[in-house]
């Protein structure tokens, strides 16, 4: 929702070009920022102050594919699904999938430290890259982390990857890949409220399952991606879960079992199991449908990502419905409830007068109860401009001036995508500032 | 329970000394090279929250890994941070950044946490990370002081990740190289390999297809030791000039690069350090190695790590010496 002003846009074809491109930005007094496919979905490539953007779409080759090390070298602008696909043969795959993962780049998922459905086993981002080869802000190269298990000192790789733009510009990543798992199951699990399904989620972590992926839609959702995909789900269901479990045969068949065990016992009104590939692939088509399905109802949609403790979940969508009922708007529901992860949608119409109002109000609210409930402001989109402000909730004066000070170790002049991430005011002795409409 | 109340001692006891050493159980001293001399600091010890419905935990860095493993045991849960020596504190293993030999599987020991509390030079209370199992608020702070070897600050404080126990493990041995899917670990001495199985008793089974059940292979012991980090492509090599150096023993973590090694004297290591080198990896001195420098290389982007100590430790009174920053 937030928009800039750009000096000048330019496509660099390799690290050199980069590092170019940043010397000039630093010699006309101007910021830079880079930019992947513009997938995201905080605001992190939004241009502000003038910056020069620096798009890396151009550099997208995969570079050096090694299946016995399982390690893929590639360059920034390459597409996530562009890897997965061109290691397939290999039966490997990168692991971290983002909804957008047919349009975002390596390189984005790097700055954001992204995630997707599959890390909630595998971890995100940061646990499958290894090496990160970087222009930083005074147009210096330097390689973050390496090829071996361990670097000697801190691990700059592990402070750059999700530090959205703000420590430099990724050239080229060494990404880990994960073999493809000799058994896989999918499942969904239909559910006759909101409340059973997330009980069932919460019962699925603390019975010890760790799924490959645990998914939750409500029926507002399911209902837009029928009419949209026609991915299979029931239209009468109020809230259905998308299980997948994954690994050797047994260890799948017992989990499937757990799975379907602690669904029933939390009222599923039905356990599908996807009989083959196709209909896998149905089932995760609608998933990584939804945002799109979500057009066909309302032309704008806000979009949060707070991630609470995984006991409290029944509670928390609870009041993000209550929350949004209060505020006349409607919410709907489709998110990583594996790992806490929520993704409440806002849906409205931009023309109605005051809308945005209750929507930011609305917004702020079910953050405010999410972190209230021990939980964070965001598990995979990144901060950038949209919940920099709201820092605070999360973190005090002495914590943010210790980010604040890490920044400035990698970029002393703040000419790396400024006004990102920390409020000002981080530094100690600069002015606090409450965010307009929030408590602290 | 919060372990940081009542931290108001330390932290003035941190702000008001010249140099500070956070001190563990001592089993991770003599990793990199020897602090000056320097205020000791004990961090807390003790679970101050456990949720096992929610695979996380909460201790004081000064928590033994014993003690943190008994408390996740009785829910059938564990943190597989692994320390050689099971009285190690939880800080001095995060500190240390020594990842266990359950890494293959189980990842590095920087992906196992998820936040950290620590007092800062002026003996602010200071948080990073948060509580949650995904979470990309704000910079990466605990990934920062994983291996930081108390040179930023001292932790008081962490989150965990645990995980359930697996219903059945089993350690088996193999005179060729073997591959099993998600073994948990596969060690190597350059002609036999174990490997580490962990799953359903059905899959543990079946993939113990056609090997040797085995005890555990002990890690190389000796009053001088270190582990070399290396590209695990380049391994076999390695194994090759390491076989050359007389008395050293190693133990490999294949497909992860991790090379234990010991001997009984201390320029063994250092002939094992010029094995690393020759194969582009370093070694990183464990115990004992007197006179051998800890990572017998100038650290990666130096001028850069220098700022970043310099971000947290301006008045450079964190473990002075561990880093030769």
């Amino acid at each position: 929702m937030s928009e800039g002003n750009a000096v000048a846009v330019c496509w660099p074809r390799s690290a050199a070009d980069v590092a170019a491109a940043v010397r000039i930005a630093r010699r006309h007094g101007r910021p830079f920022v880079a930019r992947g496919s513009g997938t995201g979905l905080a605001g992190g490539a939004t241009p502000l102050d003038d910056a020069l953007v620096i798009v890396t779409t151009q550099m997208n080759r995969i570079l050096d594919v090694d299946p016995q090390a399982r390690v893929a070298w590639v360059e920034p602008g390459v597409l996530n699904l562009d890897l997965s696909r061109a290691v397939a043969h290999l039966g490997l795959h990168y692991a971290p999938d983002p909804s957008s993962q047919q349009a975002c780049t390596i390189g984005g998922n790097v700055a954001t430290n992204a995630g997707g459905p599959h890390c909630l086993a595998s971890g995100v981002t940061s646990a499958h890259v290894l090496a990160v080869d970087v222009v930083l802000a005074d147009g210096t190269d330097s390689c973050l982390g390496g090829l071996g298990p361990d670097e000697p000192g801190y691990d700059l790789r592990g402070c750059f990857v999700g530090s959205e733009g703000t420590m430099g510009i990724a050239t080229r990543v060494a990404v880990r890949l994960t073999p493809n798992p000799p058994a896989v199951a999918t499942m969904l699990c239909a559910f006759d409220s909101i409340d059973a399904a997330a009980a069932a989620v919460t019962g699925t972590i603390a019975g010890g399952v760790l799924p490959a992926a645990l998914e939750m839609m409500d029926a507002r959702i399911t209902a837009a991606v029928e009419d949209f995909v026609g991915a299979g789900y029931p239209r009468d269901a109020e809230a259905v879960l998308l299980v997948e479990v994954d690994g050797l045969a047994g260890g799948v068949a017992a989990q499937v079992d757990a799975v379907r065990e602690i669904a029933n016992g939390h009222g599923a009104v039905s356990v599908r199991v996807a009989a083959d590939d196709a209909e896998r692939a149905l089932l995760w088509k609608g998933r990584k449908s939804a945002f799109g399905a979500i057009a066909r109802i309302a032309p704008d949609y806000y979009l949060h990502d707070a991630v609470v403790p995984r006991t409290r979940l029944v509670e928390v969508l609870r009041g993000v419905y209550d929350i949004a009922d209060a505020h006349r708007l409607v919410t709907m529901n489709v998110f990583h409830a594996g790992d806490g992860n929520l993704h409440p949608l806002i849906v409205f119409d931009r023309r109605e007068p005051g809308v945005w109002d209750r929507v930011y109000a609305a917004g702020n609210e079910i953050l405010t109860m999410c972190i209230a409930a021990g939980g964070v402001l965001t598990g995979e989109h990144g901060v950038g401009v949209e919940k920099r402000d709201l820092m605070p909730l999360l973190f005090s004066a002495d914590d943010l001036d210790a980010q604040a000070r890490l920044r400035d170790a990698f970029d002393p002049d703040g000419a790396a995508n400024p006004l990102k991430v920390l409020p000002r005011g981080s530094r100690c002795g600069e002015l606090q500032r409450v965010p307009e409409g929030a408590w602290i | 329970m919060d372990l940081t109340d009542g931290i108001e001692v330390l932290a003035t006891a941190v702000a008001t000394a010249d140099a500070v050493v956070p001190v563990g159980a001592r089993t991770h001293w003599e990793v990199g090279n020897p602090p000056g001399a320097a205020l000791e600091i004990r961090a807390p010890a003790g679970i101050a929250a456990y949720e096992p419905d929610d695979l996380t935990v909460t201790v004081g860095a000064g928590t033994s890994f014993a003690d943190l493993d008994a408390a996740l045991a009785e829910s059938g849960q564990e943190c597989p941070l692994d320390p050689r020596d099971r009285t190690a504190t939880v800080g001095g293993v995060v500190a240390s950044g020594l990842s266990g030999i359950r890494r293959l599987r189980h990842g590095p020991l920087r992906d196992q946490v998820l936040e950290v509390r620590y007092v800062d030079g002026d003996g602010r209370l200071v948080k990073g990370g948060g509580p949650t199992v995904k979470n990309v608020t704000g910079y990466d702070l605990p990934r920062l002081f994983v291996g930081s070897l108390g040179t930023l600050g001292v932790l008081v404080q962490l989150t965990l990740r645990c995980r359930p126990r697996p219903e059945a493990t089993r350690w088996l041995r193999s005179d060729t190289p073997v591959d099993r899917y998600r073994a948990a670990a596969a060690l190597s001495d350059g002609t036999r390999t174990w490997i580490r199985l962990e799953g359903t008793a059905a899959d543990v089974d079946a993939q113990s297809d056609g090997l040797t059940e085995a005890d555990a292979p002990a890690l190389p012991e000796g009053a001088h030791r270190g582990r070399i980090s290396i590209a695990p492509g380049r391994l076999p090599a390695l194994g090759a000039d390491l076989d050359r150096v007389a008395g050293v023993r190693w133990l490999a973590e294949v497909g992860v690069g991790t090379v234990h090694v010991a001997g009984d004297h201390a320029s063994m290591l250092d002939e094992a350090r010029r094995a690393a080198h020759g194969h582009g990896g370093w070694l990183l001195r464990e115990a004992g190695g007197n006179g051998i420098d800890g990572f017998g290389r100038p650290m990666p982007n130096d001028e850069l790590m220098r700022r970043v100590k310099g971000a947290f430790d301006p008045a450079g009174k964190f473990s002075p010496g561990r880093l030769p920053l």
